[in-house]
């Protein structure tokens, strides 16, 4: 059962007073969500409501105009992708953010490759270390010396999850995960999004499929326009309610926090 | 770490011979290209363009195009290009030419012929270089004028800026420990080139042997070693065939006899000399060696070609792109200014049209060799073969009487047909 948040001591993450805009356009307003470990919270609402420049501006992609991002109550500076990492958020686009003329390992360690004494690429040592994240997250991919462009969609997704997941992640941002996959693939990651959530991370989920979202997430947050429309507790609501706050804006009565 | 990772399940089956010994069938092709040139050319001129003096003369005509060729890999990879490396060649030059021939003497009082001057000319053309390059780099990236009208631009400018610097003159005579890079006047020698191929043969077979080593270590799937001894085999002799050729070059009698009347000796009857690896290819081995490392080895090189292949990506992995930039123009812009110095060395002179259309048979190295202009895809090895084709063709037929504007025609057709099979080739192996 979902506890009163005041109960759960300091989320690991709070985003205060969000806002970003593109030129005159208020992409996100003034928007706050919490996040706490071993949680798995749904961001809703139609294209273009502001969810993906929600999480850009938290994996860093995008520097926030207004806002405050706190980690564990401290606050965080994030301005580009690689202070997002510092904090241990992790990030799975929709686009996977793949260069489709690398291989997995090369993809997977993007930006964090592992290096011998002389500073040069570790090769050999990148790919072992795949080959061991991969035997874990899909026992079935064998096509390590391919460029990812070469991969089927599942395979790709792997190479994503994989790389978010191998930098022991603490909050993982995860953008439709599952939107091109087949019915097995989703079901993988489905699992994998439990099996995160056990171990204590945080995962904020972007995702279209209202069934998806009532079966993985513990809240939902739903935004319309770039504003906030309200967050609820899931297993309180149901679909319709969840449908209503995506297309008119309106909250329902009960599990409103 | 390789425990777990035992190769259980990996793909064994190996189709045919060019899988097994897991060569390039790009590199092969353009090797095929080359063979094809040189033996036409050969036949044709009755058996003069396969001689060691031609080769020689191939070998140093190439260098300089080739030096610039390894840098504008990175520029095509990361889809971006670069119209200015002629000029900035010929800004370079200048630099060099007037450091040499007016400022340390006439403003320094440096004496004519004093050893520090060829170190001080090319450190200055190498920092102006770099300069440059860099600052190309800075309006590409930090400014995002696309690069092809900042280099656009640039040719324009350094041209001129060569012109003025040098008030339109030539420079020269240039110094003569400066000239020694240029080719036929610095020279290895028989010994030393010897020693140079048997070292160079042994650091090659080193690195096959490393990393099949490396695999071995990780439990990754290996070569058989008839594979690897082929391969091997190949590498050395094409390392020592290329330096026996080179050794094979004599110095002319009369050269000689010139040489030891200077030094007021008498020459000995009989006495021979060959001219053995220029310094300028052993400048050219460096770069490509060195500029191999950096794309295979190096996060820089991961990260020039992982933001060739999806530059969102790259951004977003935390690589910060507009530094990267300035990087691979500063690189780019440090080899016009080592190319500057084999070229004018070569020439002799600083001349107002040096490196005059370098720019295009540059881009040509590159894409003839195999790098992809939508970005993500190239060799240094295919632009340096790039270069020497491209050098072969023209010097092949204008030993045959192709006259220059033939020449250029022939040349421009061969650079599209070359990248219209490129794209026959990525399509039939979805590269």
């Amino acid at each position: 059962m979902p506890l009163d948040t005041s109960d759960r001591g300091t989320p690991l993450l709070e985003m205060r007073n969000m806002r970003k805009s593109f030129g005159g356009i208020h992409a996100v307003e003034d928007v706050s969500i919490n996040l706490w470990p071993g949680e798995v919270v749904g961001i809703l609402g139609h294209n273009g409501a502001g969810k993906s420049v929600l999480m850009k501006m938290l994996s860093g992609a995008y520097p926030r105009d207004a806002g405050q991002i706190l980690i564990n109550g401290q606050e965080a500076h994030i301005e580009n992708p690689r202070d997002a990492r510092k904090y241990n958020i992790e990030t799975i686009y929709q686009t996977l953010a793949l260069a489709d003329n690398l291989d997995a390992a090369s993809n997977l360690f993007l930006g964090r490759e592992l290096v011998t004494p002389l500073g040069l690429v570790n090769d050999a040592k990148m790919e072992a270390e795949t080959r061991k994240i991969m035997n874990r997250l899909n026992p079935n991919f064998q096509r390590f010396h391919t460029p990812v462009s070469g991969l089927s969609g599942g395979q790709r997704q792997s190479v994503a999850i994989s790389r978010a997941v191998y930098f022991n992640a603490k909050i993982l941002i995860m953008d439709e995960p599952t939107a091109a996959l087949g019915v097995e693939e989703t079901a993988m990651v489905a699992r994998l999004i439990d099996e995160l959530k056990a171990q204590g991370l945080g995962i904020l989920l972007i995702d279209h499929d209202i069934h998806q979202v009532k079966a993985l997430c513990d809240r939902a947050s739903v935004m319309k326009n770039g504003k906030l429309v309200g967050t609820v507790r899931v297993n309180e609501v149901t679909e319709d309610d969840i449908l209503g706050m995506i297309i008119l804006g309106k909250n329902p009565e009960t599990g409103v926090e | 770490m390789a425990e777990q990772n035992a190769p259980r399940d990996l793909p064994q089956h190996r189709r045919n011979i060019l899988d097994t010994l897991e060569i390039d069938t790009r590199l092969l092709g353009m090797i095929g290209a080359f063979v094809v040139i040189c033996i036409v050319f050969d036949v044709w001129t009755g058996g003069r363009f396969l001689t060691p003096r031609n080769i020689f003369n191939l070998t140093i005509q190439t260098v300089s195009v080739a030096i610039m060729a390894t840098g504008m890999v990175f520029v095509i990879v990361t889809r971006h290009i670069d119209l200015s490396v002629g000029a900035l060649l010929a800004t370079c030059s200048a630099f060099m030419g007037m450091t040499m021939t007016n400022w340390l003497p006439n403003m320094l009082g440096v004496e004519l012929g004093a050893s520090i001057i060829a170190p001080v000319a090319i450190l200055v053309g190498v920092i102006v270089g770099t300069a440059i390059g860099a600052f190309h780099g800075w309006l590409i990236g930090y400014l995002t004028i696309p690069a092809f009208i900042v280099t656009l631009g640039g040719l324009f400018v350094w041209r001129n800026v060569a012109w003025h610097l040098s008030s339109g003159q030539t420079l020269g005579p240039l110094d003569p420990n400066f000239l020694k890079l240029g080719g036929i006047s610095g020279t290895l020698g028989a010994s030393a080139s010897w020693i140079l191929g048997i070292l160079a043969t042994g650091f090659a077979l080193y690195m096959l042997w490393n990393a099949r080593r490396s695999k071995l270590a990780h439990g990754f799937p290996i070569k058989p070693v008839w594979a690897e001894m082929t391969i091997g085999g190949i590498v050395a002799a094409t390392i020592l065939g290329f330096v026996w050729i080179l050794n094979s070059y004599e110095v002319p009698t009369r050269k000689l006899a010139r040489d030891f009347r200077e030094a007021g000796m008498e020459m000995p009857e009989g006495y021979t000399e060959v001219y053995g690896v220029p310094y300028s290819v052993l400048i050219l081995i460096v770069v490509a060696l060195v500029m191999t490392i950096i794309a295979q080895r190096t996060r820089l090189g991961r990260y020039i070609f992982a933001t060739g292949g999806n530059p969102e990506a790259a951004q977003l992995s935390g690589i910060d792109t507009k530094l990267l930039t300035v990087k691979i123009f500063a690189i780019v812009g440090f080899l016009c200014a080592i190319s500057a110095v084999v070229a004018s060395a070569r020439l002799t002179y600083h001349t107002n049209d040096i490196g005059t259309l370098d720019e295009l048979r540059v881009i040509a190295a590159a894409v003839i060799g195999g790098t992809a202009l939508s970005g993500g895809f190239g060799t240094i090895y295919g632009a340096i073969l790039g270069a020497l084709i491209m050098q072969s063709l023209q010097s092949g037929m204008a030993m045959v009487g192709v006259e220059a504007p033939y020449q250029n025609i022939v040349v421009g057709v061969v650079l599209v047909f070359a990248v219209y099979v490129d794209i026959l080739y990525r399509k039939r192996t979805g590269d």
